[in-house]
């Protein structure tokens, strides 16, 4: 039994933890330099408004509560400190279960302090860049009174957006089906239409959407054929979000219905049931279902990409927000419309997380 | 004639070779088992009776029509061949209810309200009437499994080929499901069973297969197949079968 390793031999040595004073300590000094810091750019940014002849009581609370707000820090750093004392104590009283909680304690304290102090610092920074030059970024992109004055001008330009992208949605949702089963289809009668849907996507799916928009926007009127001639730019454009946005559904429709599994097609059609009623009836409820989510990935998407129809001259929220830019020398009616499509996207994004949360958890019941 | 003809069938998967010439006939209100070990060709042999399959050679017949080979209305066989699978395939995203009028209502044209009272009788009988609304997620499933025996009979067949459908059950759920078959036997339902459930084979089959290596390769009545098997082969799959405790 000499072997050191033997189990009988082996006595597990009890494990002192890190008392993380350091630690501790090192975050109280970022909680005191942080507070100064803003102390600094507080001071800097009554310096800019008095240079621009702004004053307000408002003004000037809000900036004195700013400073006092780096404050908080120093609540958690202390507190941080103090348990590292204690588990300092605790270690040399060789209390190694009461040197782990403190221990424990004061790390998660310290770390509070350097993940609030992470976000005061972005916070500092950003003020710096938007008071810097003499407010020039805050002239630039947020002059009040020009969002104020464009602002219902901007809507009524956006307005065009959400009629294209509903329309635009529309018909790509119901013609991504279309594609997605026309490449599904099964036989070597049905080769060509398979072909001709495969080319499409993988067409459609490489071209920039810009250009799409371009050439239909631009070059179906100059065919001269009635028919296009005489259709507003706004129609030509959804057709173009279509085309495109048709052939990226088209790809999450088959992966949907290629997840169905083989065993649902068999009952179906061992009842009786057509190819075509199979589909209609079993496969395609079951498949859109599963990819409610990313279609509506693919939605937002779309919703996003109707600024570009301004290439082709419609006057949509982005092509207004830059003739208003370009009289005004100024990006503020811009910023309009940025915040526009912030708006009506991220009640989008949180629904479709919604859907992939309750998905998920469908899938954990295993049913 | 024979109610169905099964003559010399070859089914293959690429170069595997799964059914090698199959040869049996099944007269109305038969139940005929096939029994044998796994991969010998039982629930292939199920699936090409009601066309899910292609075979390669040979021909089936019902009522003397052949119902193989090119040009035969597969949608029309359906309708009267029935078949149930192991692992249920009820559709999810339907009701029990949906589940057995979808069939009638789409493929017999029958009308809605008349198709639900069907279903209804039906699921009464199998005592599961208070689960028409329920999706077949919230049922066992040996309920399930009677659900999907129901939405079979409920396009009224004149066949019903049933694929091993007490293999995916709980041991105390397999009674309910072979108490239904042993019901439908009594009433004359033509039933083709792949099965491993030999005690309930040896009491209800009128006819007992023995497949092995893609052929049948020993029938007969179940006393004879049970108790005095002939070749050697069947002797050894059921001895195997007697020391499982299965027999």
């Amino acid at each position: 039994m000499t072997e050191p390793n033997s189990k009988a031999l082996r006595r597990r040595q009890p494990i002192p933890p890190k008392d993380g004073l350091g630690f501790a300590l090192l975050a109280l000094i970022l909680a005191v330099a942080l507070w100064l810091a803003t102390g600094w750019v507080m001071w800097l940014v009554k310096q800019t408004m008095t240079t621009n002849g702004f004053q307000a009581f408002w003004a000037d609370a809000l900036l004195v509560l700013f400073t006092l707000l780096p404050a908080g820090l120093l609540w958690p750093a202390v507190r941080g400190l103090g348990q590292a004392r204690l588990a300092r104590q605790a270690l040399q009283s060789e209390n190694l279960i009461a040197a782990r909680v403190h221990s424990a304690e004061a790390h998660t304290w310290a770390w509070f302090t350097l993940g609030y102090a992470g976000a005061l610092i972005l916070f500092l920074l950003f003020v710096l860049f938007f008071i810097a030059n003499n407010v020039a970024v805050g002239r630039t992109f947020f002059q009040l009174e020009l969002i104020r004055d464009s602002f219902g001008l901007i809507l009524q330009a956006f307005w065009v957006n959400v009629v294209i992208f509903l329309f635009a949605g529309f018909f790509s949702l119901i013609w991504g089906l279309v594609v997605a089963i026309a490449k599904l289809l099964p036989g070597k009668p049905a080769q060509p239409i398979r072909f001709i849907a495969t080319f499409y996507t993988d067409a459609f799916l490489s071209l920039p959407s810009i250009i799409v928009i371009y050439l239909i926007g631009f070059g179906l009127p100059l065919t001269g054929i009635g028919f296009f001639r005489n259709l507003p730019l706004e129609a030509l454009a959804v057709l173009a979000l279509t085309l495109t946005y048709g052939a990226y559904m088209a790809e999450v429709y088959r992966a949907g219905l290629e997840s169905i599994h083989p065993s649902q097609w068999a009952a179906a059609r061992s009842l009786g049931l057509s190819y075509g009623q199979t589909l209609r009836f079993v496969v395609v409820p079951q498949a859109v279902r599963r990819i409610i989510p990313p279609l509506l990935n693919n939605l937002i998407g779309m919703q996003k990409d109707t600024a570009l129809v301004n290439v082709v001259g419609v006057i949509d929220a982005f092509n207004q927000a830059r003739i208003i830019a370009s009289n005004d020398f100024n990006l503020s009616a811009v910023t309009t419309v940025a915040i526009l499509f912030i708006l009506i996207t991220i009640p989008q994004t949180r629904l479709v997380d919604r859907l992939v949360e309750r998905d998920r958890a469908r899938f954990r019941q295993g049913s | 004639m024979s109610f169905l003809e099964i003559r010399n069938v070859h089914k293959r998967f690429g170069a595997n070779e799964v059914l090698r010439g199959i040869n049996l006939t099944v007269e109305e209100h038969q139940v005929v088992c096939l029994i044998g070990p796994s991969g010998c060709g039982k629930s292939t042999l199920l699936r090409c009776i009601n066309g899910l399959e292609e075979i390669q050679a040979g021909e089936i017949r019902l009522h003397g029509d052949r119902i193989t080979g090119p040009g035969v209305d597969l949608n029309a066989l359906r309708r009267d061949v029935g078949i149930v699978f192991q692992s249920f395939n009820l559709f999810p995203h339907m009701t029990v209810l949906q589940n057995i009028t979808l069939a009638p209502t789409q493929v017999l044209r029958m009308p809605e309200a008349e198709a639900q009272a069907k279903a209804l009788a039906l699921l009464k009988r199998i005592g599961l009437e208070h689960k028409a609304q329920a999706y077949p997620d919230q049922l066992s499933g040996g309920q399930q499994q009677r659900v999907a025996i129901v939405r079979a009979l409920a396009m009224e067949p004149m066949l019903l080929l049933l694929d091993e459908i007490t293999s995916a059950l709980d041991p105390e759920l397999v009674s309910e499901v072979l108490n239904l078959l042993r019901e439908l036997a009594r009433e004359g339902m033509t039933m083709i069973l792949a099965t491993h459930e030999m005690g309930f084979a040896r009491e209800v089959a009128s006819k007992v297969c023995f497949m092995y290596g893609g052929v049948v390769h020993e029938e007969g009545p179940p006393e004879q197949i049970f108790s005095n098997p002939q070749h050697e082969r069947t002797q050894q799959f059921l001895s195997s079968i007697i020391e499982a405790g299965r027999l």
